[in-house]
């Protein structure tokens, strides 16, 4: 072995070498490397760039807590992934890894000019420099400062993988596979309880994992989990979220770290509902905070040990140890063992258990007690520490390599506080551990500040003795925030963490302050002159680790994002070259161009079509609601304005629905079939609206109503045939149904055979011409479709769309719900008070209607407008003024709701609401559109056919 | 994902399959048009908006389809309990 990969010892493959790729240069690693130890084996200590200050930047910790070795994985189109921590990424063969945020190259940076302009960036810098012109910031501070600022690039090309979700039920989660974890599952293993064990890492072991000591203990462990058949273990898996009622959420990674990928999903989302929760999430080492602890091979000693023990790897041959807390002496007399070389150990504290100067004596080390690191040497790497006595500040400089710090410990409390379970705050360890719970869950080992590392002293900062204006020792890594910031926060009269924190940005980079939230906390503590536990603690949110759009999203996206509903007739539609556009979730064919036709040539040539000859048109997207039960006639009568109970079965009734505040919510035909039995219209986008509502009043306002509601919307395939010819086109199909005007009038039902299926027959009309709707059975929509085409060739039977549906309406003055009303408008404001029963005493929405806002005058009303100029149709939602000299801004009295070409007619046609409306016809009024004012007149709502002559022959 | 417990079903099941329906135990007036103005205002708008227990609707929209009553705590989410329509409040 060369460079810094260690003779003996680690989890290493040692057999298997494995070539890969960091900034186009090829590296050797080992078969269970990281990327973060494989590069250090390789002497790589510059791993990328900070946020803000371009500085150059190593690796700091082991784990997911990594906030500085930040770098991309490139795996070819739309595979390359951002912003993965080095410490996580597995290598494999041919791996290609690229660094970040820097430009040209890494080692010679470009945008480190705002290190050395790092004193004229201090914290709300943006926010107080890049203020005016207002002008300047979309186009000029923003991208000046994006482009500068960041972290990696996002992918450019659609992600190619695939992500899988399932659901997972277990009477014990276990979230953290340390050695709490697995006692916990090894205890429980011989019960019958279902039992997930999840860890983030590729095997089982946590802190074990650096502690051959434990390593027998681990493989036993393992074995007897593995061979439990009550115990699912889940690895390379993060628990990212805990949610209500013992929920969580994890992302399993399955192909990252597999060199062939294979068709396999990348990741597996799991959603977890769990009896109990075992949180064992461990601990957190704390960085130090001193001038320059961002260099390169600045680390926390954990990480070192880590790295030396799990990985066979060295990150020096010359290592200081930096230490408040027992536990970094620990770790260093592990590496010293494993072959590292230590070049001393400064403690912070006057004075350390004697057992550990025993320790260090016997290894020969040399111990620095009540001193502290004043400064680094280096900047792509660590070549000295300048340290000195806490009292006199007496200096004095040693050589090495890296610089380990070991500031206590932080229990990882995320999960826990994800759950809503409450924090204290313990003084002897220096950190908020768990108090009370909020779900069924218990903390155990590291995250409830159950540890054996032994104890520290809780300080803010190393003491100092240069001026700590001039100074750059970091607390949030990763978003570059310093200790200078926080105490200028606190300066500037931030007095909540919460603010301090949105501030100065400190714990809000994608590391959510694993490692600076408490150095963070002591240091706002101390310029607030207050104890930390009255200063309280920011809120942890999911995710634990940044996670993959591709996870959460899952199957859900493109096509399979939300269902595309279709009828029957869809496929001929497509067949026949309609264009479609969605209503609901209904795909609805909107016209059917003919070759070299424009929407608008095909939507006049249909409309024509309709009015002179016979149309053909799907209507199966209405929504269509059967009401059965001996009070169905009496529940409609109170739910619709209209009256029922005298409608007599055979006969259809136009039915208007208002809700209880007096407005227009959905409207449809519906038809008496039997005494006790009605087949109900709703508009296509309120069916399952208006089944909701009459639900609601069914169960839970009139109970005793012995009524029955079933949605009937997929049962039926629905085909218009609007216009003269249409009876001619449909009698010769239809068995057991008289067809004529005196057997069966306009707004009639009747039930018979068509082409030999079952009908119920609408004789009704949504365009004003002579009109059939029939419905049969769904599966024989397209069928009968095509029969009726055939049929109808003689009559040059047209297939139209929604927008000569629109328009044929239009020409009419039928409303749309939700067009034409907007739910501020009432029966009489949109001119259907001719629906409401007057003499019923009640109905939903009746009282109401004599609300004095109801009553009063000046409100918006429907009204048709006439363009002066035939030739110009208005915008829909155009505003619309009564004197276009008036001073800006002018008052606008209403808005066009629909406008069309009408070519039956040879003009444009629009309804509008208008304040007043009623009032004004005959009126001028003025339309503002791009380019030009347009003036109107206002007219009646019918435009077509005013007698409704064409109706009844 | 919260588990609401249907009373109608009797079983806990997730939240998707459920929808608010707004504050529970208002019942519509038997004779609307004899309510005064503010009567019917304050049917018709007036709502309450505690910190704490709340009485709510809910409906069982992808499950059985019926509307029951719950009481939740508004500043922990948790429910309390849920009942029948029609049951006296809790």
């Amino acid at each position: 072995m060369s460079g810094f990969r260690l003779e003996t010892g680690g989890r290493v493959d040692r057999g298997q070498t494995v070539q890969f790729s960091f900034d186009g240069k090829s590296y050797q690693g080992l078969a269970g490397d990281t990327l973060a130890s494989a590069l250090l084996a390789n002497g790589v200590m510059l791993f990328g760039r900070s946020f803000k200050y371009h500085r150059p930047r190593g690796v700091m910790a082991a784990g997911s807590e990594e906030p500085n070795a930040l770098i991309s994985v490139d795996r070819g189109p739309g595979r390359f992934t951002p912003n993965l921590r080095a410490t996580g990424v597995e290598i494999y063969p041919e791996l290609k890894a690229v660094s970040q945020n820097r430009w040209p190259s890494l080692k010679a940076d470009f945008g480190a000019i705002n290190d050395r302009l790092g004193m004229f960036f201090p914290a709300g810098f943006y926010n107080k420099t890049f203020m005016w012109p207002r002008s300047f910031w979309d186009k000029v501070y923003e991208p000046a400062i994006r482009k500068m600022a960041g972290l990696g690039d996002a992918p450019t090309a659609e992600d190619p993988d695939h992500y899988a979700a399932t659901y997972a039920h277990c009477d014990l989660l276990i979230v953290g596979a340390g050695p709490a974890g697995i006692d916990a599952a090894l205890g429980y293993m011989d019960t019958n309880k279902r039992i997930i064990l999840i860890d983030e890492q590729d095997e089982l072991g946590g802190g074990a994992l650096a502690d051959p000591a434990l390593w027998p203990w681990l493989e036993r462990s393992h074995k007897a989990l593995i061979d439990a058949p009550n115990v699912t273990i889940l690895t390379r898996t993060t628990a990212f979220g805990y949610y209500h009622d013992n929920f969580i959420g994890a992302v399993q990674r399955l192909t990252d770290h597999l060199p062939e990928l294979g068709d396999a999903p990348r990741e597996k989302l799991w959603r977890i509902r769990a009896g109990e929760v075992v949180l064992a999430q461990g601990a957190i080492e704390r960085p130090l905070v001193f001038d320059g602890n961002d260099t390169p091979g600045v680390m926390l000693s954990s990480a070192a040990r880590s790295f030396a023990n799990r990985y066979g790897v060295a990150v020096g041959k010359a290592v200081v140890l930096m230490a408040s807390h027992d536990s970094g002496w620990h770790d260093v007399f592990a590496l010293a063992k494993a072959g590292v070389g230590i070049a001393a150990i400064i403690d912070v504290r006057e004075s350390v258990d004697s057992a550990l100067m025993h320790e260090a004596e016997r290894l020969g080390i040399a111990v620095h007690l009540n001193h502290s690191v004043m400064g680094v040497t280096g900047r792509h790497s660590v070549r000295a520490v300048q340290i000195c006595n806490n009292g006199d500040y007496l200096g004095r400089r040693i050589d090495c390599d890296a610089v380990l710090m070991a500031g206590g410990w932080t229990p990882s409390v995320h999960l826990w506080s994800h759950s809503k379970g409450s924090l204290k705050w313990r003084d002897d360890l220096g950190a908020y551990v768990p108090d009370l719970p909020n779900e069924n869950v218990v903390c155990v080992g590291g995250c409830s500040g159950d540890w054996d590392f032994g104890t520290g002293a809780i300080i803010d900062m190393l003491p100092t003795p240069k001026d700590q204006s001039r100074i750059k020792a970091f607390v949030d890594f990763q978003n570059d925030v310093t200790a200078k910031d926080i105490k200028l926060a606190v300066r500037e009269g931030f007095r909540s963490i919460e603010h301090i924190k949105r501030y100065t940005t400190n714990g809000m980079a994608t590391d959510q302050g694993k490692t600076s939230n408490l150095n963070g906390l002591q240091i706002a503590s101390s310029a607030l002159n207050k104890p930390v536990a009255d200063i309280g603690l920011t809120s942890f949110r999911p995710p634990y680790t940044p996670q993959t759009f591709g996870a959460l999203a899952g199957h859900a996206k493109g096509a399979l994002f939300q269902p595309t509903r279709t009828t029957n007739i869809d496929s001929w539609a497509q067949a026949h070259g309609a264009v479609f556009e969605l209503v609901a979730q209904w795909r609805r064919a909107r016209y059917f161009p003919k070759p070299g036709e424009d929407m608008h040539a095909a939507v006049n040539r249909e409309c024509v079509a309709v009015r002179s000859s016979v149309g053909i048109f799907d209507a199966s997207t209405l929504g269509k609601i059967e009401v059965v039960g001996p009070d169905a006639a009496e529940f409609l009568n109170r739910m619709y304005t209209n009256p029922w109970k005298a409608l007599e079965p055979g006969r259809c009734r136009y039915g208007l629905l208002l809700k209880e505040d007096g407005f227009i919510t959905d409207d449809g035909v519906s038809a008496r079939l039997a005494p006790d039995r009605f087949h109900l219209t709703t508009t296509t986008g309120g069916a399952a609206r208006v089944l909701n509502m009459m639900e609601d009043y069914l169960q839970t306002e009139w109970p005793d109503l012995d009524v029955w509601l079933t949605s009937t919307t997929e049962q039926y395939a629905v085909i218009a045939l609007q216009g003269p010819n249409a009876r001619k086109l449909l009698e010769p199909l239809v068995e057991g149904i008289d067809l004529s005007e005196e057997a069966f009038p306009h707004m009639a039902i009747r039930e018979g055979m068509i082409c030999g299926i079952p009908t119920r027959l609408f004789r009704v009309s949504f365009t004003g011409e002579l009109g059939f709707e029939i419905n049969v059975p769904t599966a024989y929509g397209r069928a009968l479709w095509e029969r009726l085409m055939a049929q109808g060739a003689q009559y040059d039977v047209t297939p139209y769309g929604t927008e000569a549906m629109h328009v044929l309406r239009a020409e009419k003055g039928f409303i749309i719900v939700g067009q034409d009303t907007d739910g501020t408008v009432t029966p009489f404001d949109a001119g259907l008070d001719w629906a409401v029963g007057k003499k019923k005493p009640d109905f939903v929405g009746k009282r109401s209607m004599v609300r004095p806002d109801i009553v009063a005058p000046g409100r918006k009303q429907l009204v048709g407008l006439l363009t002066d100029d035939p030739n110009v149709v208005l915008e829909e939602g155009a505003q619309i003024v009564a004197d276009p000299k008036q001073a800006v801004p002018m008052t606008m009295i209403g808005h066009v709701t629909s406008s069309y070409w009408s070519q039956t007619l040879g003009r444009s046609i629009a309804l509008a609401l208008v304040a007043g409306g009623h009032e004004m016809t005959g009126a001028t009024l003025h339309i503002p559109m791009p380019g030009k004012t347009h003036t109107a007149k206002v007219s009646g709502l019918v435009f077509y056919d005013p007698e409704g002559a064409r109706l009844h022959v | 994902m919260i588990l609401i417990h249907c009373p109608y079903c009797d079983e806990k099941r997730p939240e998707i399959e459920f929808v608010n329906a707004g504050q529970a135990h208002i019942s519509r007036p038997l004779d609307p048009s004899s309510q005064t103005d503010e009567e019917w205002e304050a049917y018709l708008f007036i709502r309450a908006n505690p910190r704490g227990r709340h009485h709510e609707r809910w409906r069982h929209t992808y499950g059985c389809g019926r509307f029951f009553n719950a009481v939740r705590d508004t500043v922990s989410d948790k429910f309390e309990t849920t009942y029948k329509a029609g049951e006296p409040r809790r």
